[in-house]
């Protein structure tokens, strides 16, 4: 063997990386997200795995609470109040409301505290803290989907048969992940700086519930004022989840496309904003 | 063909108001006045250095000298104002072992989560995964939440997780400190393991024996900026002269003059002792095992003579004297007659007492006859050191005494 190539080494493609101070705030980096997507899964794994430990009903909690409020909804709201339901049944009808809006604000609750959660994290170890947030709205799909089985049931105890707009159903579900990203994004981001920011969201679940569709259809809002209604993207969710799964409820219409832009919009600049403010994280949390 | 890293011009924290907890609260103390805003402190200052592929560099310096800051920014968790790194390869950091264990998990799911935020990919856990559980010795328990488990366990295991990442460039900050006697060794030994493996290791510590025995180069940080850097011995000996330099810089002087523990005959004459190491530099916070220590004695000769003697005598804390030098034991004895001021110097090439503090017992006999002595005349301390080359330092006993080990071939051993 000549003496050369003992001396020759495999150089494996190394990755170069520059800490430098400030990046172009238009460079979201979404590229190492992808790289972290096994830590991405695991996250999302140990929110699950560790929900509903130590607790007696276990993941029943995913369904009850949905439960809970249609049931009381339709007593109030349906019986009392007599609240029309676009010719739906109204445990259904509402029932079909709460399980996306479940989901909205336990995900939206769970992303925006979730920085300060796990601050002994950030303070230790690199990775791209998008991924915190966006695993703590992804962990409650599951909860979501035990919701979505027992709605399921319920078209089926009620005999409705979902029409074809079932298919744009992903589509709904998707802007609900979006919406409830988008929120997350923000609020994260304002949590660490401003405590305030945990307190405030009660209020802001509780009011934004009447805001939306949830217990009332967006039929009843004058149809002047049904475009600017979408603004509330958690509005063109609702409707889109009750067109696509109940069949005979109302068609959106364009204040779909109104909300699918205030997503956009809500969702990019968060986005941004979080961006802009990650490299503070460490600092300031 | 090396890897190499620059940090850049200068790199520091911005305007990191005091009232911000956590982070650096310690060294908010330690406000620089050059270019800073109000309320803010540069917590790094134009820090810049290289280390080639394959280093293993220590990063040490007091608390608050920026090697934290300096170790977060290298490993992205924070970054820097000014000023870049440029960092070729992938890089695993030992800030804190444990970091994001999850007490409700059991121990083999919290691996694999642990491995995934310190940047495993889940193969590589899975692989690993065995020699893990084996490294942590906590195998019966792999299987119960490490809510349950002791401290020591949880300590054991995410070290074993931390020990067997395999990034090109280690990033550990006082990692070793963690478990009993016997744990620390085995973790010590997987770091010697790691650096021959060639890959780059930046290491902190308090612990300078261990500092001495991983590293070939270091790096002292003072106040946010590098104050030497260099071979490890040398910057070891940096860093222990800067800890006293800056609130006693007059620690090497044991003045003589109001010395309560005098037995004198003849008068005052004992002046003044100063200590320094065999490269005439000052000892002010002790000196390492197996350094020279010079003992500059100032005294007066009230009348001219030929015959004078003087003794040191190093007492231990408790009053045990472990070693007497004496100027009678010295071949080459000052010849001709010596009056007035006088310095004697007692040159002890290699001072192997094990660490600790000594008391020095001075005494000057003239004509025979004892003309003045003090006890506790002067202190000297001995620090740790890689004395023996093993990264162990002597911790029991009295001297350090170079020494070997071997095992007698069997044959000659007589029947």
């Amino acid at each position: 063997m000549h003496s050369d190539t003992l001396l020759q080494v495999d150089l494996a493609p190394v990755a170069t990386t520059i800490v430098q101070p400030r990046k172009a705030f238009w460079d979201l980096e979404l590229g190492s997200l992808w790289e972290y997507r096994e830590l991405l899964y695991f996250l999302v794994w140990r929110d699950i795995k560790v929900k509903y430990k130590q607790t007696a009903l276990g993941v029943a909690w995913a369904v009850l609470q949905p439960l809970m409020a249609t049931l009381i909804f339709s007593i109030f709201f349906g019986r009392l109040a007599r609240i029309p339901s676009d010719g739906v049944p109204y445990p259904v009808f509402v029932y079909a409301a709460l399980v996306p809006w479940q989901f909205f604000t336990n995900a939206l609750t769970e992303s925006s505290n979730s920085l300060v959660a796990s601050q002994n994290l950030i303070k230790k170890v690199y990775f791209p803290r998008l991924v915190i947030p966006l695993g703590s709205v992804l962990a409650g799909l599951v909860d979501f989907c035990f919701a979505f089985l027992v709605l399921i049931g319920m078209l089926f105890y009620y005999g409705i048969t979902p029409t074809a707009s079932i298919l744009l159903f992903p589509v709904f579900l998707l802007l609900a992940v979006c919406t409830a990203l988008a929120g997350g994004l923000w609020l994260s981001a304002l949590n660490v700086q401003f405590r305030d920011v945990r307190y405030i969201i009660p209020f802001l679940t509780q009011f934004w519930l009447f805001a939306t569709p949830v217990v009332y259809p967006s039929s009843l809002v004058p149809a002047r004022w049904r475009v600017w209604f979408g603004l509330n993207p958690m509005a063109g969710v609702v409707d889109g989840f009750r067109y696509a799964l109940l069949g005979r409820a109302a068609k959106p219409g364009p204040m779909i496309w109104v909300s699918a832009g205030a997503v956009a919009v809500l969702l990019l600049g968060g986005l941004l904003y979080f961006r802009k403010m990650e490299s503070t994280f460490a600092d300031v949390v | 063909m090396s890897k190499r890293y620059r940090l850049g011009t200068s790199s520091s924290y911005k305007t990191l108001r005091e009232s911000l907890p956590g982070l650096l609260s310690g060294a908010v103390r330690r406000v620089r006045s050059s270019g800073t805003k109000p309320g803010s402190f540069w917590a790094l200052r134009n820090v810049s250095f290289d280390v080639q592929h394959g280093d293993v560099i220590g990063v040490i310096g007091r608390n608050g000298a920026g090697k934290s800051t300096l170790l977060k920014i290298l490993s992205r968790i924070t970054w820097p104002t000014e000023g870049r790194a440029s960092i070729h390869g992938r890089v695993g950091s030992l800030l804190e072992v444990g970091t994001g264990f999850h007490p409700e998990l059991t121990g083999r799911e919290n691996i694999y989560l642990n491995g995934a935020i310190m940047g495993m990919r889940k193969v590589e856990i899975a692989a690993k995964f065995d020699e893990i559980v084996a490294f942590s010795e906590v195998e019966k328990f792999i299987d119960t939440p490490v809510k349950h488990y002791s401290s020591g366990m949880h300590v054991r295991l995410a070290f074993a997780i931390a020990a067997h990442l395999e990034p090109e460039i280690l990033i550990v900050d006082e990692v070793l400190a963690v478990g009993d006697l016997a744990f620390q060794q085995k973790c010590l030994g997987k770091m010697s393991e790691v650096s021959r493996g060639g890959r780059t290791i930046l290491f902190v510590s308090h612990n300078m024996a261990v500092v001495e025995k991983l590293c070939e180069r270091a790096i002292v940080l003072d106040q946010g900026s590098i104050e030497y850097s260099g071979e490890t011995s040398e910057a070891i000996h940096h860093y222990l002269n800067s800890m006293l330099a800056a609130s006693n810089p007059d620690g090497h002087v044991f003045d003589l003059s109001g010395a309560t523990n005098r037995q004198s005959n003849v008068g005052k004459l004992l002046k003044r002792i100063e200590l320094y190491t065999d490269d005439d530099l000052p000892i002010l916070e002790g000196i390492r095992i197996g350094t020279g220590l010079k003992v500059k004695i100032f005294f007066d000769l009230p009348k001219p003579t030929r015959s004078f003697d003087m003794g040191l005598g190093f007492d231990s804390m408790f009053g045990q004297r472990i070693f007497t030098a004496h100027s009678l034991f010295e071949p080459a004895r000052p010849n001709g007659e010596l009056v007035g001021a006088q310095v004697f110097v007692c040159d002890i090439p290699s001072f192997t007492l094990t660490p600790g503090t000594y008391n020095m017992r001075v005494w000057l006999d003239i004509n025979h006859a004892e003309a003045d002595l003090i006890n506790q005349a002067a202190r000297v301390t001995v620090l740790e050191s890689d004395y023996y080359g093993t990264g162990k330092a002597p911790w029991n006993g009295a001297l350090v005494l170079k020494h070997n080990w071997y095992v007698e071939q069997p044959a000659k051993v007589e029947r």
